[in-house]
């Protein structure tokens, strides 16, 4: 196991140390390696998430400066086989009370539950899981990344307003798969899209030499309006495009998807966390950076508006009415006090293009326009209240 | 105004190329973020008159107060352009510091303070002799420059710190930083210099500071029937030179709220064109513009009436705008 603690500090401070308040924040990654088939692909960057950390942590401690404040970044990179509770106990052991997570689903449970009762909170930057916003909710983990099922009815909204109602849905063999595509259905529910054929890709494991081949077939005799792939890790999706049998569009997890950052995202103010980004690490931000750029921010906003590093205050603001997160959405994000998932707009993206941006207009809520993407309140199966 | 002198100078320079043009006429620049352009637009019939060249990514814009020049931050090429204001020929370049979005010039001409978004700073530029006069460590994304009447006191807001930053012009030193709602975007001293308005496009609400004691007075909150909150986002703030009227952009809300200077009541609200930012008033304050940045024009306000009386047609995404007499 690979612990690396570090510090950084944007500018020299402006108090004496002793007078300063720290607030340690912990992150954990542990990640599953790619099938082979997609390791000479595009291997994402290696501080890919912890890069937009140490940028929010730097902003915080700018902030800082003048709150007599300072944000220490404790980070645990696990491999396959580690221990994620024995990480976490290690960064308890060292007064970190915030947890950033990049696991699965089922490790955030495992440590949400390892942790009842005791003073940590845990920020989910990357388990779309839905059941964790669901019945598998957490009164100690707040999810700063969207659920499979905010990504699916951003993108259904969309198909929805253009009017490409008739969608074929191709499935890959992951469970991870079979969640997205479950939850393009119920998305289809929602919106009244409609799923009028379905199938499973079952062509092995490396399409690259065979699609030609293949998807011709695989797509023929179907009266669809958008083809929506459910491959989660990218093994043929890419591959369909200009393939099907007749020239067809493609959404889902490639094709048009739905992402919570993009590199020509612009906005909303964005031009400027993308420049400070690339200037740093000279590569472009990607969703994941953003995905931990935002809790730590957070958490340097918690701290801030409550000018405290008590732990009780700065939870107590977090899930208050008065949280709010400019992050550059164009709208403040806050949190839905039924299973504090972070209420956030939905980028549509192209490759090399932004092509919307969700909710689109016209979906109307009582509450919040953004409660029409994800589990709402009234769909609530979360027990934490 | 004292710069009258120089004032008829550039209208006599103007009647040159148009036939008749009125003893007040005076023109409008507006910066198009997206066009690397600015329109320059005759007060006379709210004519465009011409579209000019400049750097990349053009959004702060100001006159100098001789009336010679007009500056602008074009952000993208880390510069601020000076260019002749009646030729409209680029003088010169001044240094600004990477990234700069808005700045503000010393009430006697120079210096002027930049705000450079991508650094965390404040520079402070001599525009006679091109000069870096210090760099002052601020909140992350400085934006919004304010500076009291008598010139003492520099305001700095930081869009992602949140806060008002003050400081001292003779040292360069932070006196206090004002916690305010999300993103503050723009900082206005009343004329007389007992108020600070700051707009927080994020948090929605514009905060009244007493400059002489840093504590807000007042924070304003808007609403507007069939607008969704989250869509009252106040950037640029004008305050009438009587101390009477505030004017508040409302961004993606396009309208511009109308308040009482004195008792902070919301007036009204004027709708005008799409994401509506900045704000600049015409040198008899009789009228007030604003940049519409998705509609690609500029509103026409007559502060007397309280009306939209006109919109004029500019590049894309206009974003900054200043009058050649203000």
């Amino acid at each position: 196991m690979l612990v690396i603690p570090f510090l950084i500090l944007a500018s020299p401070p402006l108090f004496a140390a002793d007078d300063v308040a720290s607030i340690k924040i912990g992150y954990i990654s542990q990640q599953s390696v790619a099938p082979p088939n997609l390791s000479n692909l595009d291997v994402p960057p290696e501080n890919e998430g912890i890069a937009g950390g140490e940028i929010s942590i730097r902003d915080n401690n700018t902030t800082g400066r003048f709150m007599k404040q300072e944000f220490l970044l404790e980070t645990a990179f696990l491999a396959e086989n580690d221990d994620p509770v024995k990480a976490m106990e290690e960064l308890a052991a060292k007064e970190v009370k915030f947890i950033v997570l990049d696991v699965a689903g089922d490790t955030v449970l495992k440590l949400a539950d390892k942790a009842a009762g005791r003073d940590l909170l845990f920020l989910n930057a990357t388990a779309t899981d839905n059941r964790l916003r669901q019945q598998d909710c957490r009164g100690n983990v707040m999810h700063i990344v969207p659920s499979r099922a905010m990504y699916t009815d951003a993108l259904a909204q969309y198909l929805v307003k253009k009017r490409w109602r008739k969608w074929f849905l191709v499935t890959g063999t992951l469970e991870r798969d079979a969640l997205f595509a479950e939850s393009i259905k119920q998305s289809a529910r929602k919106f009244g899209g409609k799923i009028v054929a379905e199938k499973q890709w079952k062509f092995g494991p490396d399409a690259r030499r065979t699609a030609q081949a293949e998807v011709p077939g695989f797509t023929q005799d179907l009266d669809y309006d958008v083809l929506i792939v459910a491959d989660e890790i990218g093994i043929f999706g890419e591959y369909l495009m200009y393939r099907t049998w007749k020239p067809q569009l493609i959404a889902g997890t490639q094709g048009l998807s739905p992402s919570t950052w993009h590199r020509t995202h612009e906005q909303w103010g964005s031009a400027q966390l993308q420049s400070r980004f690339f200037k740093r690490y000279k590569r472009r931000m990607r969703a994941k950076d953003y995905q931990v750029w935002a809790p730590i921010r957070a958490i340097g906003e918690a701290a801030t508006r409550t000018n405290s590093n008590d732990f009780a205050k700065m939870v107590e603001y977090l899930k208050g009415t008065d949280f709010e997160l400019a992050g550059f959405k164009g709208v403040p994000l806050t949190f839905r006090d039924w299973n504090w998932q972070l209420r956030q707009p939905i980028l549509l993206i192209q490759p090399t293009a932004l092509v919307s941006v969700s909710p689109q207009d016209g979906f109307l809520h009582p509450v919040s326009v953004l409660d029409t993407m994800g589990q709402d309140k009234k769909e609530t199966t979360c027990k934490i209240n | 105004m004292g710069n009258g002198a120089i004032l008829r100078t550039l209208g006599v320079a103007a009647s040159l190329a148009l036939t008749v043009v009125p003893a007040d006429a005076y023109k409008i620049y507006v910066s198009n973020e997206k066009d690397n352009t600015v329109t320059v637009i005759n007060s006379d019939g709210f004519k465009v008159e011409q579209t000019l060249d400049v750097g990349q990514r053009p959004r702060g814009i100001t006159m100098t107060k001789d009336g010679k020049y007009l500056l602008v931050c074009a952000s993208d090429d880390d510069a601020v352009q000076v260019f002749d204001a009646v030729t409209l020929k680029l003088i010169k370049t001044l240094p600004s510091g990477p990234d700069p979005e808005l700045f503000i010039l010393h009430p006697t001409g120079n210096p002027l303070y930049i705000a450079n978004e991508d650094d965390n700073l404040v520079t402070v530029v001599d525009i006679n002799t091109n000069k870096v006069l210090a760099e002052v460590p601020v909140g992350v994304e400085p934006e919004g420059m304010g500076i009291s009447p008598d010139g003492k006191v520099l305001v700095n807001t930081s869009e992602t710190t949140n806060m008002a930053h003050f400081i001292d012009t003779t040292t360069y030193e932070l006196t206090d930083n004002v916690l305010v709602d999300s993103r503050p975007r723009y900082a206005q001293f009343s004329h007389d210099g007992s108020q600070l308005w700051v707009s927080s496009e994020i948090g929605g609400t514009v905060a009244i500071i007493d400059p002489a004691t840093r504590k807000i007075i007042k924070k304003l909150t808007f609403e507007v029937p069939g607008v969704t909150p989250e869509a009252l986002q106040p950037v640029g703030v004008k305050v009438t030179q009587d101390g009477a009227l505030a004017f508040i952009a409302l961004g993606p809300a396009n309208r511009v709220a109308v308040v009482n200077a004195k008792t902070f009541e919301i007036m009204k609200y004027l709708l005008v064109g799409q994401r509506v930012w900045q704000l600049a008033f015409s040198p008899d304050q009789k009228h007030l513009f604003s940049t519409n940045g998705v509609s690609n024009d500029i509103s026409v306000i007559d502060v007397e009436r309280l009306k939209v009386i006109k919109s004029i047609r500019t590049g894309r995404f206009p974003w900054g705008v200043v009058t050649s007499q203000e």
